[in-house]
């Protein structure tokens, strides 16, 4: 049986909580009754503040600031857009460490609407200096993760999603990893995007890398699977362009061109399942081969 | 009794720090509680400012920190000599405080409404921790009292039962709403709270030392307008 994410999240850090006791939760309601065994395990150090997300932050950061290894999680756009400025200070300009663990994002809550929606979460992360950002593409790679950076002293965004993919890969920060080779163009895809992504490129003529950090990125290993005058077409569960300034810092020594498959950026406003957004957006196997395709012809 | 040959000291200290003059009444506001926290209250090292035994303070609204620094520098936390400097570019001290560049501050504020919350997490981390004897103290200004995340605090702190926690509450009436009356609002969300004389060092220390079981406490030091 496949176990989501976010139950794996709940299972990995109630794991940590047993056998860290440097490691603190913080939560606001949102996933607590899958905490409930660590919560029953070390009550001083599994806290629900309650729907008060600037607090969840803060108290967070104050655990850091005592020693703690601590893993703040809630809805991504109330994790890391409505207390942004905790997330800047608190934990950024203080120079803590700390686990921003999220659900939700690109459009996950997809019956929700927009306010529940949040495909600009890891540009705005990335706009707070030395902060890892890790986007897994399963349970298994959201486990490795977190169990590998939780106490490394750095602030880590990390992204759970309901979509996963079929395989795990041996994740980790700063990594990229050759899936197959092809001539015609590099193709860079981000976390749980990898098996539709194969799908979509059955029968093109180009290399699939994977990474699920984009913060360390890879850019070394993107250079040497690139080649001289690249194209690299990057395929981003978040608004369409977030990691191109990346990969354009790693192939600043070639004449590189690049393209975008994201989520658009314009407000979500219809209501549905996800795969329905993927379709209306498309993120799909269709839309992402559509255009992949489209990147490939000739200007 | 407070040592007022010490505090003369810390205000020929704040003297030195000029440029921030926007920030006169903020700064003088606080002067007395700090002095009576860190002459009388605080267990805190300069020599160790880090020890894990200390008792923590926030300074959260951080503006007009020439006290914070003044009383930090007088009781030997760093050379007296950098309040000279104050603001300067190369210098560590300035115009909100930083714990990354400034031995003794436990948190970087500027950021209004922040302060509680890291000290929420802080009596949270000590309580976890076992410390039983250890406490934190926050900081605030009234006026930084309209940011809505320090009422998330206010709320959660009874309710976590931090007793190790104290809200130190600067009112020099610098809200253009305002916030008072303290008893009644902070008492109804679960606080014990206690308004002194701003500028009492008897009455500071008496509110700031008492340790009330059960529940976090707030002291609110009044400060008159014109009194700053």
């Amino acid at each position: 049986m496949v176990i989501d994410m976010r139950s794996q999240l709940a299972r990995t850090a109630t794991d940590l909580i047993e056998r860290d006791p440097n490691v603190a939760v913080v939560l606001a309601e949102i996933s607590v009754d899958r905490f409930e065994r660590a919560m029953a395990i070390a009550p001083d150090r599994v806290i629900n503040v309650g729907i008060m997300e600037q607090t969840l932050v803060g108290v967070a950061a104050g655990f850091a600031m005592e020693g703690f290894h601590a893993i703040a999680h809630t809805m991504a756009p109330f994790l890391v857009e409505r207390p942004f400025e905790q997330v800047k200070v608190d934990f950024g300009y203080q120079g803590l460490g700390g686990t921003l663990a999220s659900v939700g994002a690109p459009y996950d809550y997809g019956t929700e609407g927009g306010t529940h929606h949040s495909p600009g979460d890891v540009g705005v992360v990335l706009t707070v200096p030395n902060t890892d950002v890790l986007v897994p593409g399963c349970a298994a790679e959201l486990d490795r993760l977190l169990r590998a950076t939780y106490a490394d002293g750095r602030l880590t965004y990390l992204r759970a999603s309901v979509a996963q993919n079929d395989v795990a890969f041996e994740v980790g920060r700063g990594r990229l990893d050759v899936v197959r080779r092809g001539s015609r163009a590099t193709v860079v895809v981000v976390g749980p995007l990898l098996t539709r992504t194969l799908a979509a490129c059955e029968g093109l003529d180009v290399s699939v890398l994977y990474t699920a950090s984009i913060a360390p990125f890879d850019a070394a290993g993107l250079a040497a699977a690139a080649g001289p005058d690249p194209l690299v077409i990057v395929i981003e569960p978040f608004y369409g362009g977030t990691l191109l300034p990346a990969l354009a810092d790693a192939l600043r020594h070639v004449p590189s061109r690049f393209a975008s498959v994201g989520v658009p950026r314009r407000f979500i406003t219809s209501y549905g399942t996800p795969e329905e957004h993927d379709r209306e957006l498309g993120m799909d196997v269709a839309g992402i081969r559509r255009r992949v395709v489209a990147a490939l012809e000739p200007g | 009794m407070t040592t007022r040959a010490g505090l003369d000291h810390v205000r020929e200290l704040m003297a030195l720090a000029t440029g921030d003059e926007k920030h006169d009444e903020s700064s003088t506001s606080t002067l007395d509680a700090l002095w009576v926290l860190y002459d009388r209250v605080l267990r805190v090292d300069p020599n160790a400012p880090k020890d894990e035994a200390r008792d923590r303070f926030i300074l959260s609204k951080g503006h007009g920190p020439s006290a914070y620094y003044a009383v930090l520098a007088a009781k030997g936390f760093f050379p007296e000599d950098l309040l000279a400097g104050f603001l300067e570019f190369g210098n560590p001290l300035g115009s909100h405080p930083d714990r990354n560049q400034v031995p003794g501050v436990e948190a970087s504020t500027g950021s209004l409404g922040h302060g509680l919350a890291l000290a929420v997490g802080s009596a949270l981390a000590l309580r976890a921790r076992g410390a039983t004897d250890q406490r934190v103290v926050v900081l605030c200004g009234d006026a930084e009292l309209n940011e809505g995340s320090n009422w998330e605090s206010i709320l959660l702190a009874p309710y976590l039962n931090l007793t190790n926690l104290t809200l130190l509450v600067i009112d020099n009436h610098s809200s253009s709403i305002p916030m008072g009356p303290w008893e009644p609002r902070l008492g109804s969300f679960g606080w014990d709270v206690l308004v002194v004389d701003g500028h009492d060092h008897e009455q500071l220390f008496g509110g700031l030392s008492e340790r009330p079981s059960g529940r976090p406490n707030a002291v609110v030091a009044d400060i008159p307008e014109g009194e700053w």
